[in-house]
Formats: C-alpha cells, sequence, structure tokens
C-alpha cells in the first residue's frame, strides 16, 4: 500500500509540472508588462523594478520559469496587488471556509443521492424511480446561481427562515450547502443507479436472495458493497465539480471563501492572487482524487496496488 | 469491379437509411428527448425569430417603468432599467445560442483532431498530448474558463473561446478512446495495408466510426456550455450589459431580490430549460445509439 501512495504520489509530479505551467505562461499572455500586472495598478517604477529584478523577467525564459518553479515550491506567490499580504496568507484564510462549505455539500448530496440511486435501482421505471431521476436531471440542469437566488427569496425574503448570506451561525451554512449539494446529488443519483442496477442483476446477488437472505441484506451488504467502487469515483470526481460550484455559490451567499477571492481578484486584477487559488484548486482536486485511489483499496481487497 | 461494388454501395447507403429510421423510431418513443427535442426547438425558433416576437430594442432603457412587475403590457416584469424581461429573455436566446455554436466549435475543432492524432499514432505524440489533457483535466472545466477569462478578459468573443477551452480535454479524451478501438478494426487494418494514407484513414474510416460519441457530447457540450457561459455572465466576467445575456441579467438581478425577484426568476429559468433540452437530448441520442453508456 505505502508503494503505491509513493509510486500514486509521483504520478502526480507531471500534472503539478504543468499546473505550474500553465500558471507561469498565464502571466506571459496578458498583453503589457508582467511586472506592471503583479504590482497592480497604483505601483510606484521603484517597486515594479524591484519585482521585475525578484521574478528575473530581464533574464532568460527558462531561468525565470526556474525561478517561478522555486518560489512555488516555497509556497510563495507573491503579495497581493490589492491589500499587500502574502498571498499564500489571503489563501489560507479562506480555505477553511470553502473546505467546510464543501464537506457539508458533498455529506448532503450522498446522504440523498445513495438513497435515491438505490431506491431507483430496486424499483426501476416505477414512479419512484422516474421521481429521482427526473430530479437528478433537473439539478444538472440548473444553473446553482439561480437556484442559490430562489432558495433566498422562498426562505429568507419569504418565510424570513434563514439568513440570506455570510457567516456567524449554523443557519448561515444551510442554504449554500443545499444549493451546492444540488448540483452534484444528480450525478451521484444516476451512478448509485445504473452501478446498483448492474450489481443486482448479478450471479451473486442471485445466489444471496436464493439462499433466502433478507432483500434489505442483499441489497446494502451484496449489491451496494460491489457496487461502490463507480460511487465512490464518481463523488471523487464530482468534488472539482463542486469547487467550480463553489465559486458560484460563495458568490451568491457572500460566503467568505476561495471561489468567492478568485472572483473578486479576477474583477480587481489582482494576478498574484488568481495564480494562487488556481494552484490550490488544482492541488485540492489532484489530493482527492489522490485520496480517492486509496479508498479503493479498502473497500475491494482485489485490487492489489502492489 | 464496378458492377460488383454498384449493388453493394447501393445496399449499404439502403441498411444506413433503415438504420437511421430504426434510430428515428426509438428516438420518437424515448419521451424525454422527445420533450428536449421540443425545447430545442422552442429555443431555435425564439432565437432566429426573436425580432418578430419582440418587434423593438431589448436595451433600450426607460426609467418610467423600472422593476414593474409582471402585467398584461409586460408579461414578465420590466428590469431596474425598465426594459421588458420578455424581450430580454427572448434576445437573449440568440445570445446564448450563439455562444452554445461557438463553444462548441472550438471545442470541437481543437480537440477532436488532437483526439484523433493522439489515439491513432500513439507513442510520444499520445504521450505529449495526454500530459496536456492530465493537466487541463486537473482543473474543474468552470474554473479552467475562470483562469483562462482572467487573462483574455470579458465579452462574448473571450466567453467563447474560454468556455470552448474547458471542453477541449473532453473531446480529446473521447476521442482518443474511440479512435484506440476503431484503430485495431479489420477495415482499418485493411486501409493500412493498401497503402492509405494516414490523413485518409483518419479523415474517411476513423473519424465517420467516431461520429456516433461526438453527436452526443456535443449535445451535452451545448447545455455545458450555456451554463457555464451563463455562470461567467452572473459574475460579471462573460458578456456584457447592455446586450441582453440570461447570466448577467440574473447577476443583475441579484441587487433586486428583496423587491423585485421575478427580475432574476425568468432569466434563470430560460437557462434551466434550454439546458434541460440539451441534456434530455443527449441522454435520448445516448440512449438510442449508445445504449452501453446508458446511466
Amino acid at each position: 500500500m505505502l508503494q503505491y501512495v509513493v509510486k500514486r504520489l509521483l504520478s502526480t509530479i507531471p500534472v503539478l509540472l504543468g499546473i505550474s505551467l500553465l500558471l507561469f505562461f498565464m502571466l506571459r499572455m496578458i498583453p503589457g508588462d508582467p511586472a506592471q500586472v503583479l504590482a497592480g495598478q497604483m505601483a510606484t517604477p521603484e517597486e515594479i523594478e524591484n519585482i521585475r529584478h525578484q521574478l528575473g523577467l530581464d533574464r532568460p525564459i527558462f531561468v525565470q520559469y526556474g525561478i517561478f518553479l522555486s518560489r512555488l515550491a516555497k509556497f510563495d506567490l507573491g503579495r497581493s496587488a490589492r491589500t499587500q499580504n502574502p498571498v499564500i496568507n489571503e489563501v489560507w484564510a479562506r480555505l477553511p471556509n470553502t473546505v467546510v462549505l464543501a464537506v457539508a455539500a458533498i455529506t448532503l448530496a450522498c446522504l440523498f443521492g445513495i438513497p435515491a440511486g438505490i431506491i431507483s435501482a430496486t424499483r426501476p421505471y416505477t414512479w419512484f424511480d422516474y421521481l429521482f431521476t427526473s430530479m437528478a436531471l433537473f439539478g444538472i440542469s440548473m444553473p446553482v446561481f439561480w437556484l442559490g437566488l430562489m432558495l433566498v427569496v422562498i426562505f429568507s425574503v419569504v418565510l424570513h427562515w434563514l439568513p440570506a448570506g455570510g457567516t456567524g451561525s449554523w443557519k448561515h451554512i444551510i442554504l449554500p450547502s443545499f444549493t451546492l449539494a444540488a448540483f452534484v446529488v444528480a450525478f451521484i443519483t444516476r451512478m448509485t443507479r445504473a452501478s446498483m442496477i448492474e450489481a443486482l442483476s448479478q450471479d451473486y446477488t442471485t445466489t444471496a436472495r436464493s439462499k433466502g437472505l433478507e432483500e434489505k441484506v442483499v441489497i446494502i451488504k451484496h449489491a451496494l458493497k460491489n457496487a461502490l467502487i463507480p460511487i465512490i469515483t464518481v463523488v471523487g470526481l464530482q468534488f472539482g465539480l463542486l469547487l467550480g460550484g463553489a465559486v458560484l455559490t460563495e458568490t451568491v451567499f457572500a460566503w467568505p471563501g476561495i471561489g468567492r477571492l478568485i472572483v473578486d481578484s479576477i474583477l480587481a486584477r489582482d494576478y498574484p492572487v488568481i495564480q494562487g487559488t488556481i494552484l490550490i484548486f488544482g492541488l485540492l482536486y489532484i489530493l482527492v482524487n489522490l485520496f480517492v485511489d486509496m479508498i479503493y483499496a479498502f473497500i475491494d481487497p482485489r485490487i492489489r496496488y502492489d | 469491379m464496378t458492377e460488383t461494388t454498384q449493388p453493394h454501395a447501393w445496399g449499404t447507403q439502403r441498411s444506413a437509411d433503415s438504420q437511421l429510421k430504426r434510430n428515428w423510431a426509438k428516438l420518437r418513443r424515448n419521451k424525454a428527448a422527445l420533450f428536449g427535442g421540443i425545447l430545442i426547438l422552442i429555443y431555435l425558433i425564439t432565437a432566429l425569430l426573436a425580432s418578430v416576437l419582440f418587434p423593438g430594442s431589448p436595451s433600450a432603457p426607460n426609467l418610467i417603468h423600472s422593476l414593474e412587475r409582471p402585467s398584461i403590457k409586460h408579461p414578465l416584469g420590466t428590469d431596474e432599467l425598465g426594459r421588458s424581461i420578455l424581450g430580454r429573455v427572448i434576445y437573449g436566446s440568440r445570445v446564448s445560442l450563439l455562444i452554445a455554436i461557438g463553444v462548441v466549435f472550438v471545442g470541437l475543432l481543437v480537440g477532436v483532431p488532437l483526439g484523433l492524432v493522439s489515439g491513432y499514432y500513439g507513442g510520444k505524440v499520445d504521450f505529449g498530448i495526454q500530459r496536456v489533457t492530465d493537466t487541463l483535466l486537473a482543473f474543474p472545466g468552470f474554473l479552467l474558463a475562470l483562469a483562462l477569462v482572467s487573462v483574455l478578459g470579458v465579452g462574448l468573443k473571450n466567453t467563447i473561446i474560454s468556455v470552448g477551452i474547458s471542453m477541449v480535454p473532453i473531446y480529446i479524451r473521447l476521442v482518443r478512446g474511440c479512435t484506440l478501438s476503431v484503430k485495431e478494426q479489420t477495415y482499418v487494418e485493411a486501409a493500412k495495408a493498401v497503402g492509405t494514407r494516414d490523413r485518409i484513414i483518419l479523415l474517411r474510416h476513423i473519424l465517420p466510426n467516431v461520429m456516433i460519441p461526438i453527436t452526443i457530447q456535443t449535445s451535452l457540450g451545448m447545455g455545458m456550455g450555456i451554463l457555464s457561459a451563463a455562470a461567467l455572465g452572473f459574475l460579471g466576467l462573460g458578456v456584457q450589459p447592455p446586450t441582453p445575456e440570461w447570466g448577467a441579467m440574473l447577476g443583475s438581478g441579484r441587487a433586486y431580490l428583496f423587491h423585485a425577484p421575478h427580475v432574476a426568476t425568468f432569466p434563470g429559468m430560460a437557462i434551466f430549460l434550454a439546458v434541460l433540452g440539451f441534456n434530455l437530448a443527449g441522454d435520448g441520442l445516448r440512449d438510442v445509439l449508445d445504449p452501453r453508456f446508458r446511466l
């Protein structure tokens, strides 16, 4: 297992290098002087010159990339052009909020999506099935930002039950996490349904039934256990979608996470922060996929990584 | 030789026609796909006949009528500048259709050739293209579009390019996977054996045989494109006012959520129905043409 973890970690290096290249060239694609862009609109000529020297912008491009990589390895992404704070501090301060929101949303999505998928699969082509599959399709097609606004209209404007945005109490997380959950629950429901239908048609399920086992035991212990791998894969993959959705959900609900930070930074053309948030998003996505790969080994003993 | 190939070619044509008829009949029986098709048809008619359905300018302000609730004169109410929301939703369909077509075009134009080349040649070419794809896939599609917008800037053209590029890795992976299996088929080997050039093999033998998954992905991609472009518009990073774009309309309606919720309600509904149409049609096409991938 350890060998697999090390191998899997090493396999992320080319992707990390790819991300670093993307971030490096991102600034160079913008018309104008990258030093000026990084320093911001209000910077003095001395500050701009200082940044140019720090980044080695007067040196060959591969030297610049080398400097960029060494700074990246130390998580040194410069300072925000708006606040002058180190970028990593800005990102770090908001990261927990996004993680809390993402975890709450994925938990809610699993709590609804997996049972809905199981019910659909065990009662295919009944009105239960049509109801849940239709809800799943609606979830995929619905703009998350619109759903968020409609929930605000219903629960904040009309009913006055929940706050429309911000943070402070447990009530503040309900609407954003439901909105974000709706974004991914559809995929989880559909995948659970598909893999459960397949598992329920396998010989081991027939054998379990022919032994006279209770249907509940057949579904949970035999079918669901075998259907879990694709479900976990899709939950892991949806995490990426969730990060994309977090950008919108955090904007709708004024939730102070890194999703909102990236939007504010793009609007203010604060490139060091844009680079930092994109890097963190990429790293988070890679880490989640790595984690999902490792869970496989625990769920399915047939998988022998070494 | 000609005499022997002609009946064969005719027979192939006839079998293709009957296959098409069978698929069409299956598609018509699929109620969800039919509903999706109807939604797309309404959407297309609205976009094409926007100026007939709503004569007058959708962007001309009329401040006396600002934030009016739905009425007979303005069935969907008016926005903060007194413009008819119905008119802007109708004209917005034109903008979103343009975006959907543009986005899919960019995805196809870049993704399909790269996927074909990567799957067909393999080796270093495949390795290089796949590592770039891996990097692009390391970002959720919408974040990639955001990153590109931050570099390219806002506006219709840049929205199309950014969202389109964010779809490229999906097309590369899809087409590469299909190419890997098609290139092992006997007819491709036969074409190689008689010395057919690679370009001809790719265009005449492999591409037509990977068209089904591409068609399905294109339908789903149009829905995704509308959704992503609307999301950029909502954040103020997409199409800019006064162009009537559904996402941007929703974004500006957010400020009036407490007093005039209708401003944000109807553009969102339009996005939802258009995306639902493409998703239902895409799912239906997949069920009929490629049931292996049915979920």
